[in-house]
């Protein structure tokens, strides 16, 4: 009791839990069963409970960005507006529009919601909790995430609308063409930590957090992770002020508050994954002695991921969907597979060799960025002069740029 | 081993029972008033034209195309990204020339230009 009680209070509420429950007659495989449900449930429930927290949070920063408000009537500094919100969507009807496929339509919001929550199965909150501790947990958060593409689609394609399924096509066409660099770049600090534990990597990050062994993986991770999410500047998904709603056009209610719900736990989510893999989970100073401190720094990183990606939001316009496919395809992946092979080579060598891993990292990582940035310079530059010619040429074209619409 | 996955076989349902429920609430709680107005599919207020399941462009299947060519490249990597660090250098290599073919693969598409939009 006292201090163990209170640094550890997980450990103690499962230690409690299995000595109550084996008291009762069951054996351990069935009691740690039992305490698997129940911990599901605990991490369902404060997950989307928390969305409550979350949206109202967004709306706050994101109005304070752009010089307004934000809500405030409903309750001190407006915190009940998403209940409000909530109580208002119970109300409305659910118009189903006819000719829907009514299974499918129905399980989209469902699938997309679950594909968020089940990637929490595998994030270590602090040391010791975790749902799972999977071998395959890197494999398995992306292959969860994906299914949220799956619910996209089914969405568009049941609405029985022309637009609706045009949207869906161009959503999935953005979401797997990023799944690409990002899978890619989670090879990153699988070979930094040697294993697809979550829980592995997050304890290999000692000495030195992943982030700044190999920070253009985390950048183009988070790249790539705001297009998954479908966040700005990529939220061509939905652009709100643009089509009608994409391919939740036919969903009202509550079952579009699934979709609306389901984005900004994304959002919260993705904050949490980089927190992990890049950022060290629950690292800290006396983390390991106080596990409820782990879990502080772990949510403390999160929380300044999920900043870091509203602030991005709030601040660039949306790029067109030839724009954002080729800086994908053109730049995104094979920087992806360039940073891959430079931190194998750097690695292995700095590991055979006897130098210094983080220095070596590092280096390699610079140049990469350098030869980046200067192709990229090199085909600006190249750009800018095919227009001048063109302009100065004397056909005055209508655009310089009009090979992309 | 497999009782790693029973937290995940319980998390998923869940994940689709809480939302479920909700919806469930929203469709006994909600009014039902449908009539042949509300039930024409959404187009800014014109009538539709012609069927919904509409022909999509090929470009859709191009990029799924070469997702599916990476995604299985990488999913290749990872047993070799798992067992990084009892490699020695020439199997680090090897893994290197297979991520470089596939990289020129990727070169050979952008210059046949499959990976425009248009």
């Amino acid at each position: 009791m006292g201090w163990r009680m209170i640094g550890n209070p997980f450990g103690w509420i499962q230690q409690q839990l299995m000595t109550l429950l084996t008291g009762w007659g069951l054996s351990q495989a069935w009691a740690a069963a039992v305490l698997s449900l129940v911990g599901a449930v605990i991490l369902a429930t404060v997950l989307l409970v928390s969305t409550f927290f979350l949206i109202w949070a967004e709306r706050k920063l994101l109005a304070r960005m752009q010089d307004r408000l934000g809500p405030n009537r409903v309750g001190p500094w407006g915190v009940f507006q998403t209940v409000a919100d909530l109580v208002k969507l119970l109300g409305k009807e659910i118009v189903t529009p006819a000719g829907v496929d009514r299974f499918i339509y129905y399980l989209a919001p469902l699938l997309v919601v679950m594909s968020v929550v089940g990637i929490w199965a595998v994030i270590p909150l602090a040391p010791g909790v975790q749902g799972t501790a999977l071998d395959v947990g890197v494999l398995y958060v992306v292959a969860v995430g994906a299914i949220g593409e799956l619910g996209i689609l089914m969405a568009g394609y049941s609405s029985n609308n022309k637009y609706a399924l045009l949207g869906a096509f161009r959503a999935v066409a953005q979401l797997v063409s990023y799944e690409v660099p990002m899978v890619l770049v989670l090879l990153v600090p699988t070979i930094l930590a040697g294993s697809m534990n979550l829980e592995v990597i997050v304890q290999q990050q000692s000495p030195m957090w992943f982030v700044l062994v190999a920070p253009l993986a985390c950048l183009i991770f988070l790249i790539t992770s705001l297009a998954e999410n479908g966040r700005a500047p990529f939220d061509l998904l939905e652009a709100e002020s643009e089509l009608v709603a994409g391919f939740n056009t036919e969903y009202s209610a509550l079952a579009f508050g699934m979709f609306y719900v389901a984005e900004f736990l994304h959002a919260f989510t993705a904050g949490a994954v980089i927190a992990t893999l890049f950022l060290g989970g629950w690292r800290g100073p006396g983390a390991e002695t106080y596990p409820i401190l782990g879990f502080v720094y772990f949510l403390a990183k999160t929380l300044v991921m999920w900043f870091l990606s509203l602030w991005v939001r709030g601040t660039v316009p949306r790029i067109r969907i030839d724009q954002m496919l080729a800086f994908n395809w053109k730049v995104l992946t094979p920087l992806a597979l360039a940073v891959l092979t430079t931190t194998a080579l750097a690695d292995k060598l700095a590991l055979e060799l006897g130098g210094n891993r983080l220095l070596t990292n590092l280096g390699a990582n610079l140049v990469v960025a350098l030869v980046t940035l200067a192709a990229l310079r090199a085909y600006a530059r190249a750009q800018r002069s095919k227009e001048e010619s063109q302009r100065i040429g004397g056909l005055v074209t209508a655009a310089p740029v009009s090979r992309h619409h | 081993m497999h009782e790693q996955w029973i937290y995940v076989a319980f998390l998923l349902p869940i994940g689709v029972l809480l939302p479920g429920v909700a919806v469930l609430a929203g469709k006994i709680l909600g009014p039902r008033k449908p009539n042949p107005v509300k039930g024409t599919p959404y187009e800014c207020g014109i009538e539709t034209v012609g069927d919904t399941w509409v022909q999509f462009k090929v470009q859709y299947y191009i990029y799924a195309l070469i997702f599916v060519v990476f995604d299985v490249e990488a999913v290749f990597l990872f047993p070799w990204a798992v067992a990084y660090h009892q490699l020695a250098f020439y199997m680090v290599l090897e893994g290197v020339i297979f991520i470089l073919i596939l990289a020129a693969g990727l070169l050979y598409a952008w210059r046949k230009g499959v990976l425009e939009w248009m």
